[in-house]
């Protein structure tokens, strides 16, 4: 079986500063990756890394793409890369404002891929996104309104809808969860597993809420100063963390 | 009367060359807009600046000059710049469209079809059709390079999903050759399909934002649009109310305080020449 993607000895430094370094590791379809680590252990600059929105210094991803086969997103053109972005590749922000347009209307952001890629039936655009909107819990009167108008967990489900419009195989997430309170967090992870689970999407998570990876992720890989330090299977090193930096961090959970 | 003290049409030959290179590069490339060294101009920026300076390097001492604001020649912008090329070029001026080699205009194409041996040249507010939608100078050029043009859609989508159909009614986007996204200056959609396939040449100067862009003779322009909203080029539902014509593009006006109004045509020297020739609207003298 040919993975979805596959990583080799990806690095990005800033200047004499380890970004990330030597990462090596495959992603095959419909399984979900999670990364975690301390704040600076390299995990977002990983990710903007492997979704093309920085590039590496050195290695390869090599992305198993529907009509050419497996590339290298590395040194692929700007345009293929691009293209990419805005059909195979789903990209979920952290902060909502950063990956929707606050200046336009529910149903526009979600509809947005749909016309990049060409599509010109307003009919059909407003039915699929009015059909995103429920698939994402959001009541589909609020299509016009402006996401400004929304509250921060609608806003993170709004960016999962206009992400996932054009059935993307392979989503980015950094830290989807981040920022939103827990009875919100719950319902989007519920959500976001429905999802993953229901379209077969492979994904790769970045967080530094263990549970969230407990929840969503098949496998698990750990980063400490820019190197990952151990990976495994989920529950494997959730509950038998090897490196020293594992144990830290499991054992920094909170139990209530 | 010509003043001696100026070099032709008021800007230095150094500048009108850079001018016509960035003229001839946008002809090369049309719809492209093609960034150029606007100078100062003894005018606020917002007041034709591009289009004059546009003006300035084409224009020749044979040339017969008219400048049209809203449609009209008798508005202070038209009036002005008109004056201004008659003290620094000493042109020869006209307000009959089809007796003029070189049109500078504010927001309309005239009414009268124009020809292969005429220029029309655009004042331009904001060169970028994609500037309110996407504010990032660098990412516009780049989605243009790439033709990302997906985002043109979400506005039009944006005024079906409020108004129930495309609001937009002037700066309507544009495609040309199927290649560059262009913003064709606030000219009133009904304007649009005469951008299309125009024997004239179409200069677009914007003076504040630096940019020229043109559309050679027979150029493709397309007017975007969704396959089931497509384009409509509207216009008041009415005749003129002083030559009685149904083809032209109309301004309403408001003639007392009782809330009743009269349509005239807004392009003043189409409808003066209607009347001339007889024909009468509802409200003529």
């Amino acid at each position: 079986m040919t993975p979805l993607l596959s990583v080799r000895d990806v690095a990005k430094h800033y200047g004499p500063h380890i970004g990330c370094a030597d990462v090596s590791f495959d992603l095959y379809p419909g399984e979900v990756m999670g990364i975690v680590g301390e704040s600076g252990s390299g995990k977002s600059t990983l990710l903007n890394c492997l979704a093309g929105h920085l590039a590496p210094d050195r290695g390869e991803v090599v992305f198993d793409t529907r009509t050419e086969g497996p590339r290298d997103t590395v040194t692929m053109s700007e345009p293929e890369r691009r293209m990419l972005g805005r059909t195979d590749w789903a990209f979920v922000h952290q902060h909502a404002r950063d990956g929707l347009r606050m200046g336009v209307s529910a149903g526009g952001n979600v509809g947005e891929r749909l016309m990049a890629v060409g599509q010109r039936h307003y009919g059909t655009i407003r039915q699929t996104a009015t059909d995103w909107l429920g698939r994402v819990e959001i009541d589909q009167n609020r299509i016009d309104d402006r996401p400004t108008t929304f509250s921060g967990g609608m806003q993170q489900r709004l960016q999962i809808a206009r992400n996932l419009v054009t059935g993307p195989r392979l989503v980015f997430m950094d830290e989807p969860t981040g920022g939103l309170d827990v009875s919100v967090q719950a319902r989007l992870l519920d959500l976001l597993r429905g999802l993953v689970r229901d379209m077969g999407l492979s994904a790769i998570i970045v967080t530094h809420d263990l549970a969230v990876v407990r929840l969503l992720a098949d496998r698990l890989m750990v980063m400490k100063s820019g190197r990952v330090v151990e990976q495994g299977l989920t529950d494997q090193v959730l509950d038998d963390p090897q490196h020293a930096y594992s144990q830290l961090l499991v054992s920094s959970v909170l139990q209530v | 009367m010509m003043q001696d003290t100026y070099n032709f049409a008021y800007l230095d030959e150094q500048t009108k060359r850079m001018i016509r290179r960035a003229i001839l590069k946008g002809l090369a490339i049309p719809g492209y807009q093609v960034p150029f060294a606007s100078r100062e101009m003894p005018m606020p920026y917002g007041w034709g600046t591009g289009g004059v300076q546009v003006s300035a390097a084409v224009l020749t001492p044979e040339d017969r000059f008219k400048v049209i604001d809203q449609g009209a020649d008798d508005t202070t912008n038209a009036v002005s710049i008109r004056s201004f090329f008659e003290r620094t070029a000493g042109v020869e001026t006209t307000t009959a469209t089809e007796d003029a080699t070189v049109i500078q205009t504010r927001h309309r194409i005239p009414e009268q079809p124009l020809t292969e041996d005429q220029i029309l040249v655009y004042q331009v507010p904001i060169p970028e059709p994609l500037r309110f939608l996407e504010p990032r100078e660098s990412e516009t050029r780049k989605m243009h390079s790439l033709e990302e043009y997906g985002l043109m859609h979400v506005k039009l989508y944006e005024d079906i999903s409020r108004h129930g159909h495309i609001a937009t009614s002037y700066a309507y986007p544009v495609r040309v050759e199927a290649r560059y996204v262009m913003d064709p200056s606030p000219i009133p959609k009904f304007d649009n399909p005469k951008l299309d396939d125009n024997p004239a040449i179409q200069l677009f100067g914007a003076g504040r934002e630096q940019r020229i862009y043109a559309l050679p003779p027979y150029t493709k322009v397309i007017s975007l649009d969704f396959d089931d909203h497509p384009f409509d080029p509207s216009k008041a539902d009415q005749p003129c109310g002083l030559c009685g014509s149904n083809e032209s593009y109309l301004d309403e006006i408001i003639v007392d305080d009782a809330g009743n109004r009269m349509f005239v045509c807004s392009d003043t020297d189409y409808c003066e020449k209607r009347q001339a020739a007889g024909h009468k609207g509802k409200f003529a003298a």
